[in-house]
């Protein structure tokens, strides 16, 4: 693959739709029943299934179904968002569904490089400037909240916050590298270097 | 200053400072199953590359495996498609997979270990969070996502960041009736699920060192729950031992130079750490979940947390915790009746754990109206234990003994709690509806633990029955 065809990602902007609560582990993002699948393309419709439907599919009350919601691509959440299993298919089923951005308390450390991995930003702030915007979207859903990598920053109506985001995804992102494959590859000679290294994959001689 | 584990075989295996800032790491050994792998090998297939080093992955298939009837085709259609799919991108790329034939079938973190795969010094990934189990061996072992198998198969390589180190020390012996388990629920407890977010985790201390290495398996196992992506033992006499004489460990002089090199990648004593937490081990007793997270934990003697006790980030989950459990603070969990037994997963699904649960079954019986069921980790752990004789002491006491996988760990075979059920399970994550129902309540604990909630009919105390 040609690195340069991968998208720089320096600028995301869209309505908002809050979810809040800590601790939201990957189970809840996509059930486990819904990774029987050899493909990631159904995904979008199983997101936050068992806290969205009732067994009979009947949908319950809940932000991801309320109207006005609908289109939403910046998702903003608290504390530890992602924990649990490793399963892509939680940023995956995110981004099927339509999102193109998280702004959190704090990320999951596998979810957070799956997301990077697929080009999927996410962003942190302090627990006081997420309330504020969790308010803030709760009150206009139709506003753009934008994201600006370069300066990390997140603006929404008249208010600007000041987020972070981990020095090497932001990087990726902006130079568009965050798809590895080819960058990894290109070190092909020192790869079979450090293999012809290794004692244990040389029957210990070293 | 000296280095650590995780020093030393971080440098071994870097490749390069990659542009971003992150380093490239050599992967010793990749682990790959049905579930995380299939989406991977398409995108091999669909941006043109190939496997680049198919000797250093193994396959099996655990997650969906049905413990019933393992008979095919598979019952479930799905199910069965994802095996296949294993089947055609192992053949295709020429890695072996330990399927149902080779009677070397399990769950992924069983088979590694006991087929001696798993080695000291070595990194190690894998498409599931639990690859931390095979930090046991001393070993830097994670899980990652499907892109990241992608690049895995594609260059034997990742790009990674280098976590800081904490080392977690568990002084002193543990009580009669304690187990690895209760020692892992109380270091997330102590730590919360987020606390070791950008570690890697080293587990040492007297406690730690006590442990045989299917015990340490089920410490690094629950690494992940507390955050931490990785976390590792540094290997001992422990560990040769039970390497010696398994299938892909080294054999004669190889063992020996081996067990050299193993000797020198412990870490020095030293080595500088970012942190450093102790426990008194004297102090842990048999502990349970009564929440919706692995750090929702208490001893069993104590009594349900009032919400105002705890901080304000904790409060809210444990509300919602109470509001799905139907439990109340100040209440004790003893006492609470169960309706499902799970023996299984790859925490607590090891020869020792189902000798750990026999005793307490032997010669006792299920209570009425108690589903509970014995999950073997693989295949040869099935056999092991067969040849013991504990599947009959497990049917006779009125347990259901069934073939190797996942199971209701995670649901994703037919074994499902229903409706409300509340579940006293051996398993690692107690998230709402992690075992197939939505309303599903699951209570984390110790194999012995589970065995004896059975017997009880209602979540009790072990050490009443030792």
């Amino acid at each position: 693959m040609n690195p340069t065809e991968i998208k720089k990602i320096s600028f995301v902007s869209g309505p908002g739709i809050p979810l809040k609560g800590n601790d939201l582990d990957t189970d809840r993002i996509i059930p486990a029943r819904y990774l029987k699948c050899v493909t990631f393309d159904k995904l979008g419709e199983y997101l936050f299934y068992d806290v969205r439907f009732n067994e009979n599919g009947s949908k319950k009350e809940h932000t991801l179904n309320e109207k006005k919601y609908e289109g939403a691509t910046i998702m903003v959440v608290n504390r530890n968002f992602g924990c649990g299993s490793s399963r892509e298919h939680a940023p995956q089923s995110l981004l099927r569904y339509g999102i193109k951005a998280l702004i959190g308390e704090s990320f999951a450390e596998i979810f957070s490089d799956n997301c990077t991995a697929l080009g999927l930003p996410l962003v942190t702030a302090k627990k006081e400037d997420i309330e504020n915007l969790m308010n803030f979207v709760e009150d206009d859903p139709v506003c753009e909240i934008k994201i600006d990598l370069e300066k990390l920053e997140v603006t929404y109506g008249d208010f600007s916050i000041l987020v972070q985001q981990p020095a090497q995804m932001r990087k990726a992102l902006i130079e568009g590298s965050w798809n590895s494959t080819g960058e990894l590859l290109s070190s092909l000679k020192e790869i079979h270097l450090v293999k012809s290294k290794l004692p244990y994959l040389n029957k210990f001689n070293f | 200053m000296g280095k650590t584990l995780l020093d030393k075989i971080w440098e071994l295996h870097r490749v390069r400072t990659l542009p971003n800032g992150k380093d490239q790491i050599f992967i010793g050994l990749h682990l790959i199953h049905e579930v995380t792998s299939p989406q991977a090998f398409q995108m091999i297939r669909e941006e043109k590359l190939k496997v680049l080093f198919p000797q250093n992955t193994f396959a099996t298939v655990d997650h969906i495996v049905p413990t019933d009837d393992q008979s095919r085709p598979l019952k479930d259609p799905l199910a069965e498609e994802m095996l296949v799919a294993l089947e055609n991108n192992t053949n295709e790329s020429g890695i072996k997979f330990f399927d149902f034939k080779t009677v070397k079938q399990g769950i992924v973190h069983v088979i590694g270990p006991e087929l001696g795969i798993t080695q000291p010094g070595m990194t190690i990934a894998c498409g599931d969070s639990h690859t931390s189990t095979h930090g046991a061996f001393g070993s830097l072992a994670f899980g990652i996502g499907t892109t990241q198998i992608k690049d895995l198969l594609a260059t034997q390589t990742l790009a990674l960041s280098k976590p800081k180190i904490r080392k977690i020390s568990v002084k002193g012996k543990l009580g009669i009736g304690v187990y690895a388990k209760d020692v892992i629920l109380a270091i997330i407890q102590k730590l919360g699920v987020n606390g070791g977010i950008g570690f890697c985790y080293e587990y040492s201390g007297e406690a730690i060192q006590n442990f045989n290495m299917e015990e340490r398996m089920t410490i690094c196992n629950m690494t992940i729950e507390g955050g931490a992506r990785m976390g590792y033992i540094n290997p001992d006499d422990t560990t040769f031992n039970y390497l010696s004489e398994k299938e892909f460990a080294p054999k004669g002089e190889e063992f020996k130079r081996a067990v050299s090199w193993w000797k020198a990648i412990v870490s020095e004593p030293n080595a500088k750490y970012d942190d450093t937490v102790e426990l008194d081990g004297s102090k842990i007793e048999p502990m349970v979940t009564w929440g919706i997270n692995p750090g929702q934990a208490i001893g069993i003697s104590k009594t349900l947390p009032d919400l105002k006790s705890l901080n304000s980030n904790e409060r809210e989950t444990a509300k919602e915790a109470y509001e799905h459990m139907g439990f109340e603070s100040g209440k004790p969990l003893k006492g609470i009746p169960i309706n499902v037994a799970f023996i299984g997963s790859c925490t607590n699904s090891r020869i020792s754990d189902l000798r750990e649960a026999a005793k307490i079954a032997k010669g006792r019986k299920v209570a009425a109206g108690v589903k509970a069921l014995v999950v073997p980790g693989s295949q040869q752990v099935q056999k092991a234990a067969e040849n013991e004789g504990l599947d009959k002491i497990f049917e006779e006491a009125g347990f259901e003994w069934r073939e190797a996988g996942c199971s209701m760990c995670l649901a994703m075979n037919p074994d499902k709690l229903k409706g409300r059920e509340l579940c006293a399970s051996s398993s690692n994550r107690n998230f709402k509806g992690r075992q197939g129902s939505a309303t599903g309540r699951t209570i984390l604990m110790s194999p012995a633990m589970v065995a004896a909630a059975a017997i009880q009919g209602s979540l009790t105390d072990v050490r009443e029955f030792l």
